[in-house]
């Protein structure tokens, strides 16, 4: 059988992964040889060392390097917990398996590497994706999913024992989740020409139902919360790769706004990361002025709100117009609303009348 | 009508017998063991032979049911080995109070040849029977005597005497009397009391039969006894009128200078004619009334001195002599010789005969007065000598400390001799960690005057002040560590409160050189405890290495797809030399199936080694460990053959088990190091195989 071109990809990038992992061994191998203790220099992920970066608006490590010694003894735990994981991520790769976070926490224990929890486990990844600068997902390694796609899709899995094997993403009504086997999957065709990204599942199978896809010509991505890397990674690539135009609907609070910001400009925890952001991403509502014009339901911030706003205004990566007006806005108003307080005006208003006018003014 | 009456001196201490330490049942049993085990002891440090002591209690009429719970009629039996008591000497030492051989100016454990007889006396006040004492000092005959006190004239009487003959030239000293008591309340220190006793006299063997016919042995460690002491001359600083006026009576010397000279403990011819022209004892003639003749024997014995007065002539001399104002020779050299220094010239004058001092026989009372004020104002007396006090010595405390608490570590120091009101002191003091030392809320501290343990009234003694009043944890000392301090106070003089010698007053001299000896010790406790905090922490971190090293080796190994693992027992070895260890590999044999490994971990020297710096060269030798072979076998190691010796002492002991430990983890690196295979690529991983998609 002839290798088809997703085939090709996905095979190049486990084989730079590997590579990458040999050389991490090799390194510390020859160290050791030399009766050295082995140590590894790696970015800083100190909060002094994270800078935003304007060119590329997300977060970036700085020059800083860090240095980890097994000769230390404060080190020499994470340090083998690093090579452990180093090693764990080529079993997995070099088997095309994949395995989630937990799974990696109690792995660790077939090895005599106990944890302490599992945090300590996902800060060794972190770790490991700093050394060698790939993504925990291309050690195979996910979170637990929760996200998924909806919509006019193709894909090819590059998965073991579904080479080749396509799919419509349309083919399932409560969406495809956007599992290890999608996020490897190639893109084959699609008619669609934008992403539909929601917080929310209610209001997601509410798109659903009322035709969205279709009326809109959309692809509609449930972030469910705060968008897995996972989902961030899809949306980047439904941008990047098909040149779709990406709008995001979050509910009308600090916390909402901030989940369409991380899709488009990242977090500072991923900022050893590329390939994260969709930094053309649009973030159509709802917004603090949305309450008033629509004249919406709404709850009165709450001081942790207030709080968190605060935060924002200082954030770099506030500085574009929109989020200055929205964050005064939600300030000035004290008042905050969920994306179903549409709902008010019937089950259908949002899609009918409140979705096609935020397409247009963000578009 | 008031009467008047004198009593004797047994009368004296019969009515206060309190103040002798004899309060009740329980004390008094211990003070008379006390006292005839340090009469014992005395004697056997005088014929400077290793004591052997055997005191026996036992219960009188054990049927006869008695008054009071505990409280009996015990017999007691001392015996030692020493030098023995010669018969005429026999009533008097043990029918007699205040007769005895130690008034001499030097140290022993008695003092007031009161304590034997005390405890005689209160036997016979008790029970009324009788003392039987048998004594010999090597000749061919023992002597036995029967004697009782006749308290109110202080005089013995005997009432039978035995003469044996002493085929075996035995030497010792047996008595026995019977005396009311309670053992049991007393028992515990007792006990205590033979035990500190046994620490402070390592040379001695002790044995003791308890009412109950327990046997209770204390051994000694060494039979190395420390020199005895001399016998001394008072110090100025120490002498009262009283003695001034004996000695006068009996002095054979004409002149005060002799007279100073040969009475005083280091008084030589510079200081004691400084002191008596200070005091004021000396005549000098008068200038004005020289003879020519006196004056050319003045400028010939100048010529004596002459490195002082350069050359002076006859004719200057008498000019001056002639021209001078002064009454006396003294002014006069000091006017006209003022750069000449004092001690010269009262030389040069005593040498001429221009200065005379007084025969001490004529001195009057007042000037007895004035002579003993001035002895205490003047400053100019050498401090005395030591040579009168018999200290036990760094080792001989050590040992004894070593044998009765078998500590971790100790250490012991001996301050220089330094005096009190003219009594020479010395201060050994020791501190010791671990082993038999008990875990208390406090620290232990052990007290002792003259060898003589102190073990009642603790609180009001001045060592225990002083360990009260100092920052522990200065010296990194928690109060709940088992730790003991000893202090020995030795003394022709050991300024006790009272006469039960239970404890040492504050005398400041005394108290500073208490405070500097045992902050001497505890500053080498301190060393000890942070090294000891040092190892354990390195054991802990050597842990720690040697357990993620290898895995990082075997997962890097299998990262980096090599065949073989990498040579970390290089780095693990590293580790090692960072504790001062060096680790000489030897190539590995195959013997059939079996991989033989052997290395010897060795002190690279025993001063680059901080935490070996308790051992001398001579004891490093054998911790040389090979670590795989046993207690007693023999090794080579470039060519010096090293017996393994079993470990007596519990300090090698812990550290040969930590290098043991340490070594035999390097080498099991080694061996899995040398036995590993790299995994073959179908060897899969248990989650793999579960995971396994058909």
């Amino acid at each position: 059988m002839k290798n088809s071109k997703a085939e090709i990809s996905a095979k190049e990038r486990r084989r730079e992964v590997l590579k990458n992992l040999r050389r991490f061994g090799g390194k510390l191998y020859k160290q050791m040889e030399k009766g050295e203790f082995p140590q590894i220099k790696m970015p800083s992920r100190s909060t002094e060392n994270i800078f935003y970066s304007p060119e590329l608006r997300q977060y970036i490590l700085g020059n800083k390097t860090q240095r980890r010694s097994s000769r230390n003894i404060r080190h020499i735990r994470p340090f083998t917990q690093l090579v452990w994981a180093g090693y764990f991520a080529r079993e997995l790769t070099k088997n095309r398996k994949t395995s989630t976070l937990r799974d990696v926490y109690y792995s660790a224990q077939a090895y005599d590497m106990s944890f302490k929890d599992q945090s300590e486990s996902n800060s060794i990844i972190t770790d490991l994706e700093t050394v060698t600068g790939f993504s925990r997902e291309d050690f195979k390694v996910f979170p637990e999913e929760r996200s998924a796609v909806f919509g006019d899709l193709t894909i090819e899995y590059t998965v073991p024992g579904y080479e080749g094997k396509q799919l419509n993403l349309m083919s399932h009504p409560d969406g495809v989740m956007i599992g290890p086997a999608l996020t490897s999957a190639e893109f084959v065709r699609t008619k669609a020409d934008k992403v539909i990204a929601i917080e929310k599942g209610g209001l997601f199978t509410r798109f659903v139902e009322e035709r969205v896809h279709r009326k809109f010509n959309a692809l509609l991505v449930l972030t469910a919360g705060q968008a897995p890397r996972a989902t961030r990674h899809f949306i980047h690539r439904l941008n990047k790769e098909l040149g779709l135009p990406v709008f995001i609907f979050t509910d009308g609070d600090p916390w909402g706004m901030h989940i369409a910001m991380v899709i488009i400009s990242g977090s500072a925890n991923a900022a050893h990361l590329r390939e994260l952001t969709t930094p053309d991403a649009k973030w159509s509502g709802v917004w603090a002025t949305d309450i008033v014009d629509y004249k919406l339901p709404s709850d009165p911030l709450t001081e942790v709100d207030i709080k968190r706003l605060h935060e924002l205004e200082k954030d770099p990566r506030y500085e574009g117009e929109l989020w200055r007006r929205e964050t005064k806005k939600f300030l000035n108003i004290k008042k905050k609303a969920e994306q179903e307080a549409f709902s008010r005006y019937g089950l259908t208003y949002i899609v009918d009348k409140y979705l096609p006018t935020k397409l247009k003014d963000t578009n | 009508m008031v009467t008047f009456e004198e009593i004797s001196p047994a009368d004296f201490f019969y009515r206060n017998r309190d103040i002798a330490g004899f309060t009740n049942p329980t004390r008094a049993i211990f003070s008379c063991i006390r006292e005839l085990v340090e009469n014992a002891l005395d004697a056997s440090d005088l014929s400077n032979i290793p004591p052997e002591i055997y005191i026996r209690l036992s219960r009188e009429n054990a049927e006869e049911v008695q008054s009071e719970l505990g409280v009996g009629v015990y017999k007691l039996r001392v015996m030692d080995n020493g030098s023995g008591i010669p018969a005429r000497h026999v009533p008097s030492a043990f029918g007699q109070v205040l007769f005895g051989s130690k008034y001499k100016l030097k140290q022993a454990r008695g003092t007031f040849g009161l304590g034997g007889t005390m405890a005689i006396l209160y036997g016979q006040i008790t029970t009324h029977k009788p003392v039987q004492v048998r004594s010999s000092t090597g000749t061919s005959k023992t002597y036995e005597y029967k004697l009782v006190i006749d308290i109110q004239r202080n005089r013995p009487l005997i009432l039978d005497r035995k003469i044996h003959r002493n085929k075996d030239r035995w030497r010792g000293t047996i008595v026995e009397f019977s005396l009311e008591g309670d053992y049991f309340r007393a028992m515990p220190k007792i006990l205590e009391y033979l035990k500190q006793t046994a620490l402070v006299t390592p040379y001695a063997d002790i044995e003791f039969v308890d009412p109950k016919g327990r046997l209770y042995v204390f051994t000694k460690a060494t039979t190395k006894m420390p020199p005895p002491p001399k016998e001394t001359l008072p110090h100025p600083y120490g002498v009262d009128v009283e003695t001034i006026q004996r000695l006068v009576r009996v002095t054979e010397y004409r002149t005060m200078l002799d007279f100073m000279q040969r009475h005083f403990h280091r008084v030589g011819g510079g200081t004691a004619v400084n002191f008596l022209e200070f005091a004021g004892f000396v005549r000098s003639a008068d200038p004005k009334k020289l003879k020519h003749e006196d004056i050319i024997r003045l400028s010939q014995t100048m010529k004596r001195f002459k490195k002082h007065f350069g050359d002076m002539n006859i004719e200057k001399l008498e000019g001056f002599t002639k021209t001078t104002r002064s009454r006396s020779m003294l002014d006069f050299m000091k006017t006209h010789f003022q750069k000449v220094d004092k001690n010269v010239v009262l030389r040069l004058l005593l040498a001429v005969g221009f200065l005379r001092t007084k025969d001490p026989r004529k001195l009057r009372p007042d000037e007895i007065v004035r002579l003993v004020r001035m002895m205490k104002r003047f400053n100019g007396f050498l401090p005395p000598d030591a040579s009168c006090l018999s200290p036990l010595g760094e080792e001989l405390l050590e040992t004894g400390i070593l044998k009765e608490l078998k500590p971790e570590f100790i250490a012991v120091s001996q301050r220089k001799p330094s005096t009190y009101s003219g009594h020479p002191f010395i201060v050994e003091t020791a501190i010791a960690y671990g082993g038999n030392i008990p875990k208390k809320d406090d620290i232990l501290i052990y007290r002792f005057a003259n060898r003589i343990p102190l073990l009642y009234d603790e609180a009001s003694d001045v060592s225990v002040r002083v360990v009260r009043s100092m920052k522990w944890r200065r010296y990194k000392v928690a109060l709940d560590m088992p730790i003991a301090i000893l202090v020995h106070v030795c003394s022709t003089k050991v300024p006790y409160k009272t006469v039960g010698k239970e404890f040492i007053a504050d005398r400041p001299e005394v108290k500073s050189e208490i405070l500097n000896g045992i902050r001497e010790v505890a500053r080498q406790l301190q060393k000890f405890l942070t090294k000891r905090e040092y190892v354990k922490k390195k054991t802990r971190s050597l842990t720690i290495f040697s357990k993620f090293l290898p895995k990082i080796a075997k997962f890097s190994t299998e990262l980096a797809r090599k065949r073989e693992l990498p040579y970390i027992t290089k780095i693990l070895a590293g580790i090692l030399e960072d504790y001062g260890e060096s680790v000489v590999w030897h190539p590995y044999k195959k013997v059939g199936t079996n991989i033989i490994i052997n290395a010897i971990v060795q002190t690279v020297q025993a001063t680059e080694v901080p935490i070996e710096s308790d051992y001398s060269s001579k004891d490093y030798i054998r911790i040389y460990v090979l670590s795989n072979i046993d207690q007693q076998d023999r090794i080579v190691h470039r060519s010096i053959k090293y017996e393994v010796e079993t470990i007596q002492d519990t300090r090698f002991e812990r550290q040969l088990v930590y290098r043991t430990a340490i070594c035999k983890r390097v080498i099991e690196n080694e061996r899995s190091r040398l036995e590993w295979k790299p995994e073959s690529p179908d060897t899969k991983q248990t989650f793999l195989v579960t995971n396994k998609q058909s």
